[in-house]
């Protein structure tokens, strides 16, 4: 571990004997937001993967346009972890505002590179400081001053380029990448690396023992972000209408999808077969889904916090009057307004329910991107199958952030469209019932409007009725209808993805997680077995209604720890809700909400204190 | 309605299309008997009999009221959505982007529309969605057993003896303001207006808004009220009389093109609107907002077309979707091949 290196080096004392930090500590570049810092942060952490290493990158921003602080984390990890890590041992300085908070929360035997004239140096004789006089150097290379503070930050890629020993190669085919095609601009920002790399060369002799060294992590491998993963799976689900309000963190995946659909679903003759349609509210974006999915069409919206509050209403008319459609939830911090830019799994328990009277709603819980894609395309599907909204809730930390994933692989099955019955069939059985439960299934056959038949057509209400479409206020036929579907929720239990056993080795103790929980609690249990010699067992859930293995898996143990991010742990109060009594009592909660994307240590030592350890 | 076919027997008359009208019928209304929304649906049921639309071929849309209650009392064979309370516009854009190849028909009343409906309703006008958006407008809330609403006039009084002191919404100036491309008004009592109206507006192509002031017989009819029978009787003033000719009748006949001001329609159509209020030119917008503003300052209730474009693209046009459905695409057209999963795969490492 990086931390545990890094003691080791301070207690040595001399910088010169301590031993080599390689591929597995954490950069952090601070900066102000609307400093075009994303491309020079993205070309970092793609140099790194470049070189075969594994690594993560999280954006910690402000809800603002411009001018307020961001930081930017890159963690290579050989072993390949990629949650959030605490502690960061190389800075790079940027931003004047939070220079000197920046430099404080550095570790002893860190590493800050910053603008020469903030002389931090003063602040802290523990740590190693490169001060490269930014300002000068983008003067002397870029005489456009509009586009300085943009090529500013190319100069300090170059720099930590060249301190960590990453081949400027590597760096050179990332400003490629990020730059494609256009020549102008490469030569400009490639121009602001070399500057760096060579300054650095030049007038720093390396005193720090953090390296970047080639290793093979990360071969075959992509870097991908969620929102983007969720879009990919949307359009290979065969998306036809898409009706969206903005809203951060859950904008990107909509202009994902979008750019996606332009490039792919254009026919030769130039016509489109999606609709893109930027709705006036929330309330109408997933009004439109619905009228969309009852007309026949793959449908989806995506939203965060306050945006799933205002479709309340619309979600239990897609639950009663048996609408598919696909509502993604990219979550953020609440309640309320809450922090728009931070993450958070804390609308689980409202989406599980979202609506008046009772209604439940299918969830599905991505847990990395390779699963975004995978489950966003399994949600058109199982939306269709059962004639019900699916939520696909994801969060900010996985939604905005960069993962490397394998990649992805294509659909194996053909697209399933459901029941749905054409005019031959209405012929061959003379007529038809919506709502009936013809197949034990408790799941009508529908028709689409336009089917040409004189019995195709049926009248979809979200008021009380009975099984053939009718309106009703009969007790006995009302309640039917609810019965059955209740019948069809407990039933979707095995249609849903099925939860994941990451490690079952027989342990008394197991832990249930989902969604971007899992990155940290993987690193926490080797954590765990490392500190404190335990094998832990544990299980990912991917949906709601729960699967019967989740079930099983609690019966199985003695003590089940559910992490989450959330204040008032409601995966483990929809799974108190789900167990019999008995096995209630076996849950306990780690819980992490501050907004910030969970990190291992904070499970590991909590899990430590709580089980006395 | 008998008549005599070719055979020599005798049996329902046929529309064009070869369907007799009990096969646009609904089910019995529930609404209070006299209601003028059963009058509206009547006139539905001629207008889309004797344009022949295919009852198939219709979505029927509805929010939550009195007026949204009844698509359930016409056109059983058609497709019908009723949805939540002021939401009928987006629930109708959804499945019109699904399958614009489907006559989609909305109806909604004043508080569905002026009041929780507002903000779906103006954005609607903006889209030129290819539908016809009907207000059965009778100033007050039914089901809720009569509260004004946003409709209501300065100083119309309900039974209770409540008078109304806010400005009403004028949803046809907002429509045409907006950019629907049909809009007007009639009255439930007006069968002749109201079936030419309806009649054009199935020929046209983009958003159709036509406000029909329907009395409500329970909670707004008595003395006071400006929405009543009687008030709409004395009060009524067209200012066009519209005539029409659908694309499948006659077209050739003789009009003085002097009085008469003549559009084609999508379809091929001819509406022909006799002015009756002098020099009205039912395509200048801003001119339509001032009468109807005028009009409103004599307490007048102008009725018949106000505004027309059969030219402006529709939201299908400007989404430049295919010809068929978008609902039932084959899984070829919709789903892109592993190779271009293949090259978005590469592009990432």
């Amino acid at each position: 571990m990086a931390s545990g290196n890094l003691a080791l080096g301070q207690e040595q004392g001399e910088s010169s004997a301590r031993p080599r930090v390689v591929n597995d500590f954490n950069i952090i570049v601070a900066t102000v937001n609307g400093s075009g810092s994303q491309s020079a942060n993205s070309v970092l952490l793609k140099s790194i993967f470049g070189m075969g290493v594994p690594v993560s990158g999280k954006n910690l921003f402000p809800s603002n346009i411009a001018g307020l602080p961001t930081w930017y984390t890159i963690r290579a990890s050989k072993e390949g972890y990629v949650a959030r890590k605490r502690e960061c041992e190389v800075l790079v300085a940027l931003n004047p505002e939070t220079a000197e908070q920046d430099i404080m929360a550095l570790p002893p035997g860190a590493v800050a590179i910053y603008e020469e004239y903030l002389n931090l140096s003063r602040y802290r004789d523990d740590v190693i400081c490169y001060p490269v006089p930014f300002d000068k150097l983008t003067q002397a290379i870029c005489p456009e001053a509009k586009l300085r503070k943009l090529v500013r930050n190319m100069v300090y890629v170059g720099v930590v380029a060249q301190l960590l020993q990453i081949d400027l190669k590597v760096v050179e085919k990332g400003v490629q990448k990020q730059f494609a095609k256009k020549q102008k601009v490469f030569d400009l920002n490639f121009g602001a690396v070399e500057t760096g790399y060579e300054y650095a060369k030049v007038n720093f002799s390396k005193r720090d023992p953090f390296f970047i060294e080639a290793m093979n992590g990360t071969a075959g491998k992509i870097i991908v972000d969620g929102n983007a993963a969720c879009g990919m799976g949307a359009v290979f689900a065969g998306v036809t209408v898409v009706a969206w309000y903005p809203i951060t963190p859950s904008t990107s995946l909509i202009e994902a999808t979008t750019d996606l659909l332009k490039k792919f679903r254009v026919t030769p003759e130039g016509k489109a077969t999606f609709a893109v349609v930027q709705a006036e509210d929330e309330l109408a974006a997933i009004g439109m889904v619905l009228g969309a999915g009852w007309a026949g069409a793959r449908a989806m919206t995506s939203t965060s916090g306050p945006g799933i509050s205002l479709m309340s209403e619309f979600a239990g008319l897609g639950y009663y009057s048996e609408i598919p459609g696909v509502i993604f939830d990219v979550q953020r911090a609440g309640p309320s307004t809450g922090m728009p830019t931070r993450t958070q799994q804390a609308d689980l328990l409202s989406t599980a329910f979202i609506s008046h009277g009772d209604t439940r709603h299918v969830i599905l819980l991505p847990g990395n991107v390779r699963e975004c894609f995978e489950l966003s395309y399994a949600a058109f599907d199982l939306a269709e199958r059962l004639q019900t909204p699916v939520f696909v809730l994801t969060d900010l930390d996985l939604g905005m952030n960069n993962w490397m994933t394998d990649p992805f692989a294509y659909p194996e099955k053909p697209l399933d469209r459901g029941k749905v019955l054409s005019a031959a069939d209405l012929e061959r059985l003379g007529g038809f019932a919506r709502y009936r439960d013809v197949d034990g299934d408790a799941i009508g056959w529908r028709t689409l409007p336009g089917t040409d038949h004189p019995k195709a057509a049926y009248f979809t209400r979200g008021s009380g009725h009975n099984d053939a479409a009718g309106y009703t206020e009969k007790p006995d036929e009302y309640q039917e209808v609810m019965d059955r579907l209740a019948r069809k929720f407990e039933n979707a239990r095995k249609l849903v993805p099925s939860p994941v056993v990451e490690r079952n080795g027989k342990s008394k103790i197991g832990f249930i997680a989902y969604g971007s929980t899992d990155f940290a609690l993987r690193e926490s249990l080797d954590q765990i077995e490392k500190e404190h010699g335990l094998a832990v067992d544990y299980l990912r859930i991917r949906a709601y209604p729960f699967a019967h293995e989740i079930h099983d898996f609690v019966a199985s143990h003695e003590r089940v720890y559910v992490v989450e991010q959330n204040r008032d742990a409601q995966m483990a109060s929809l799974l108190k809700l789900d167990l019999p009594a008995e096995q209630v009592v076996k849950l306990r909660s780690i819980l992490h909400y501050n907004g910030l994307p969970i990190d291992a240590r904070t499970i590991t030592d909590e899990f430590a204190a709580k089980e006395s350890l | 309605m008998a008549s005599t076919t070719a055979n020599g027997a005798t049996g329902p008359k046929l529309n064009h299309i070869g369907l007799p009208m009990v096969d646009y019928r609904g089910g019995k209304s529930t609404l209070c008997a006299g209601c003028g929304h059963n009058a509206i649906s009547e006139r539905i049921i001629d207008a889309m009999w004797e344009m022949g639309v295919q009852p198939e071929r219709l979505i029927k849309m509805s929010g939550i009221g009195c007026s949204s209650k009844s698509p359930a009392y016409f056109m059983n064979r058609s497709f019908s959505f009723n949805g939540v309370h002021g939401r009928m516009p987006s629930l109708t854009t959804g499945a019109v982007l699904a399958n614009h190849t489907m006559q989609a028909l909305g109806v909604s009343g004043d508080g569905d529309t002026a009041s929780i409906g507002m903000g779906q309703f103006v954005h609607l006008m903006r889209r030129n969605l290819p539908m016809i958006y009907i207000i059965e407008d009778n100033g007050v809330y039914g089901l809720t057993k009569g509260q004004f609403s946003a409709t209501a006039d300065i100083g119309s009084k309900l039974k209770t003896g409540v008078i109304n002191e806010l400005p009403p919404i004028d949803t046809c100036a907002l429509a045409i303001q907006l950019g629907a491309t049909f809009v007007g008004r009639s009255f439930s009592g007006d069968k002749k207006q109201l079936l030419s109206m309806l009649k054009a507006a199935i020929a046209h192509r983009g958003t159709v808004m036509l406000d029909v002031i329907s009395p409500c017989v329970t909670f707004n009819d008595h003395e006071g009220s400006t929405k009543s029978y009687k008030f709409l009787q004395e009060n009524d003033e067209p200012i066009n009389e519209i005539g029409f000719v659908a694309s499948f009748d006659d077209i050739e006949v003789d009009y003085d093109s002097g009085q008469i001001y003549s559009v084609e329609l999508h379809d091929g159509s001819q509406l022909r609107l006799r002015k009756l209020l002098e020099d009205y030119d039912p395509t200048d917008k801003a001119n339509a907002v001032r009468t109807l503003m005028e009009a409103h300052a004599k307490d007048e209730v102008l009725t018949g077309v106000f505004y027309i474009d059969p030219q402006k693209e529709t939201f299908i046009d400007q989404l430049n979707l295919v010809d068929d459905p978008l609902a039932t695409l084959p899984e070829s057209l919709v789903r892109p091949p592993q190779s271009a999963l293949e090259s978005l795969m590469a592009n990432l490492q």
